[in-house]
């Protein structure tokens, strides 16, 4: 009897199925129904997305759960829509929460962030797609998978495409894991700000303006990250124009930038495979290279103690971009073989551990040594940026860092 | 205190026995219609306070698309807000506050064609300070509980006699906590001591709220209101400077979420009433996590220079991904944009 009867809801609900993808009434069912199963969730529960393209008029928020799934039945098979949003910036937002699986759906279109997490400890994004569907446009919203202020970050299998700030954006946050993505047409592919312990490895960023960039930046709560390991990445042709809406720090990174280091410490690259990265391969600088005024009191601007070693650089020859004072710089003075590695030369004077390079095959370093060379930004002696890169040997021996965490 | 208010404390209280059973679910804690509670007698839209709901207004109100609120508190018999050094007030479990959201059809007559949008209720729950919101029906006769929000059609004609029509859009319960959440607990926004020193006019007759609290005994712990901050109304320029009111207007619209504790202080703009450093408070501040939210503009105040500054280019913004605040408003408020102008232009 009971048989019978699902049997025939199935049957129904098959019939039903095309009315659900056209009728705009029934979409806004399925929003107002998502979001009561997560205000009523209780721990344990699994909150389930259905198949198919549903538009969504604001954001669906999640607040103050335990032990929650939310899982729709695989990247392209449960989209939530947000081309039409009339409310709230992100698409998904989740608070002060615990324990929080995110698998298998797509996030398109939100007028801002896709998916932001805050205050919250453990939470995973697998299998996740955030993707503005227009290309790479200023309009687009800040981030794709943006935990803030969360504690035992996992992001793996997952895809963000055309963030006008960071596809995976991890901000002050601690114990973090970002493996196997894949990121594209985003500003900054994948970032990592004022945030500690974090592994980022495996992960395919290419086609965007930064590959993947290391930031420690002043009047924020948490005010420094460090032990940051980046290794085993295909850091690939991330040499598209900068659609950041100005203002924004992202905006400052130049096209063709592989690995961006800004004003942090204790940092590690290895392993990692850059390509075609046009104009910087990896760059290690202080807060001084933004030009922006300091009144932060607490905030270290300098870098210190970043290694690299044991990766792979490759370009062909050719021009950094030339939109950017910094990409001027280079192309006059180093013309179509910039090198792979550039180093502004602030070392944290109180840090004894500077910055450490070693066995990246024959890839070729400037220091540009900015307190020296540049009175001002248009009058640098450029004769005067030095590619010794001995004294950048600390030969340390440096331990292969294990993939399994 | 009163019958009314007693047989609402036993249905409370009788809700919150029944309910325990239901782990997890907010429900237990809030009943299906307004009328349910006996907030009001007679015709319930008319909003006739039951003996023991005490009407109050704050002196800067947070902007919510025009709406014109009516607020009541209600605080369990025999129980006492005790005022808090920070200007706060420590309220007994049980304290019930209500909004109530409304349009006049014609703001050049505003006491005409009313239309009931919504009324919130913040309940001070064993669980802490839980919103609900409930939407009016179009007879006027009910409002019903609806968890996930609601947003509707909404019109009226403003000062200038312009038609406005808009979707208004009624939070859902974890958009209540968005904005009260403090220090990850919910907490309420209005009642503060600052927003409440000022002068009632109640049906006995005028007087200042804290001393009207103060003689009903449902408040404890204040001092000598004399010595009691008051925040200005920003619509009154009789009430405070430019720099003063402007302050009001953006700590009460903005730093429930502004400030330290609050969800938006990951971008390290403190916009509270108290905050006295400049680069906390935007000016020459450069944006965090702004998105196109910084309008391709580098800080969120320009001393001066308004046409500069992001927090103009936010407050005029009616686009979902760039409008400050987040949640609440649809239409611009111009006035307030005005004040908050005028006070960046005065800056040095």
């Amino acid at each position: 009897m009971n048989n019978h009867l699902n049997f025939s809801m199935m049957k129904l609900i098959q019939a039903l199925t095309p009315l659900l993808l056209i009728n705009g009434a029934l979409f806004a069912n399925l929003e107002k129904d998502l979001q009561t199963q997560f205000i009523l969730a209780e721990p344990g529960d699994t909150i389930s997305i259905p198949e198919g393209h549903y538009q969504i008029q604001g954001t669906l928020s999640v607040e103050g759960k335990e032990n929650l799934v939310i899982r729709g039945f695989g990247k392209d098979r449960s989209i939530l829509s947000f081309l039409n949003q009339s409310e709230g910036a992100q698409g998904i937002s989740i608070t002060n929460s615990k324990n929080i699986l995110l698998e298998g759906f797509t996030v398109q279109d939100s007028k801002g962030d896709a998916i932001k997490v805050q205050y919250t400890d453990g939470i995973i994004f697998r299998n996740i797609k955030a993707e503005w569907t227009g290309g790479p446009k200023e309009t687009n919203g800040a981030y794709g998978l943006y935990p803030v202020q969360c504690e035992n970050v996992l992001i793996e299998h997952s895809i963000s495409i055309g963030a006008s700030d960071a596809g995976i954006y991890v901000g002050q946050s601690n114990d973090i894991v970002v493996r196997y993505n894949e990121v594209y047409d985003n500003v900054a592919g994948i970032e990592i700000e004022n945030s500690n312990n974090a592994e980022v490895y495996e992960n395919y960023s290419h086609g965007n303006t930064g590959g993947i960039l290391v930031f420690d930046l002043p009047d924020l709560i948490q005010k420094k990250g460090g032990n940051v390991h980046i290794f085993n990445n295909r850091i690939e042709s991330n040499n598209l124009f900068n659609f950041a809406p100005k203002g924004n720090i992202v905006g400052k990174i130049l096209p063709g930038t592989g690995i961006m280091i800004l004003a942090c410490s204790n940092v590690h690259i290895f392993g990692n495979t850059l390509t075609n990265n046009k104009s910087i391969g990896t760059g290690v600088v202080s807060y001084f290279m933004t030009e922006e005024a300091l009144n932060d009191s607490l905030y270290n601007p300098y870098t210190a103690d970043i290694h690299i070693y044991n990766n792979t650089f490759d370009r062909w020859p050719g021009f950094p971009d030339l939109g950017y004072d910094i990409g001027q710089l280079l192309a006059v003075k180093y013309g179509r073989n910039t090198p792979d590695i550039v180093y502004d030369g602030m070392q944290d004077p109180e840090n004894p551990i500077g910055l450490c390079i070693q066995n990246n095959e024959d890839a070729r370093f400037t220091d540009l040594d900015i307190e020296h060379n540049f009175e001002e930004w248009y009058s640098p002696f450029i004769s005067n940026f030095s590619e010794e890169m001995s004294p950048h040997n600390c030969g340390k021996q440096h331990p292969m860092i294990s993939t399994t965490k | 205190m009163s019958k009314i208010l007693g047989k609402t404390n036993r249905l409370v209280l009788l809700t919150l026995l029944i309910s325990f059973t239901f782990a997890g679910n907010p429900l237990k804690y809030a009943k299906p219609k307004l009328s349910d509670y006996g907030f009001f007698e007679g015709h319930m839209a008319n909003h006739q306070p039951a003996n023991g709901v005490i009407p109050y207004d704050v002196s800067a109100q947070l902007f919510s698309d025009y709406a014109l609120k009516s607020r009541f508190i209600v605080v369990p018999n025999g129980k006492q807000l005790i005022y808090q050094k920070d200007g706060t007030f420590d309220f007994p479990k049980e304290s019930i506050l209500i909004k109530t959201f409304f349009y006049p059809a014609d703001f050049r007559t505003p006491d005409q064609n009313i239309r009931l949008i919504e009324t919130r209720l913040l309940i001070n729950t064993p669980e802490g300070w839980l919103g609900f919101p409930y939407v009016w029906n179009a007879e006027q006769t009910e409002a019903y509980l609806e968890i996930a929000g609601e947003r509707l059609d909404a019109s009226f004609v403003n000062y200038a006699g312009d038609q406005v029509d808009f979707k208004y859009s009624v939070p859902n319960f974890n958009q209540c906590k968005g904005c009260h959440v403090n220090q990850n607990k919910m907490e309420p926004i209005g009642p503060k001591a600052r927003l409440l020193n000022h002068s009632f006019d109640y049906v006995d007759g005028a007087m200042n709220q804290l001393k009207k609290w103060t003689s009903l005994g449902i408040v404890t712990g204040l001092p000598e209101i004399s010595t009691l901050a008051h925040t200005p109304d920003y619509n009154n320029p009789e009430d405070g400077s430019v720099k003063e009111r402007a302050r009001a207007l953006i700590d009460i619209n903005c730093a429930h979420c502004h400030r330290l504790g609050g969800p938006a202080e990951t971008s390290g703009l403190f916009l509270n009433i108290e905050e006295t450093n400049p680069t906390k408070l935007g000016e020459m501040k450069p944006p965090i996590a702004a998105g196109r939210g910084a309008g391709n503009l580098n800080y969120t105040i320009v001393p001066g220079a308004p046409e500069k500054s992001i927090m103009i280019y936010r407050m005029e913004s009616t686009d979902p991904g760039i409008l400050m605040p987040e949640l609440g408003r649809k239409l611009v408020h111009k006035e307030g944009v005005e004040l908050v102008k005028q006070w960046i232009k005065e800056m040095d």
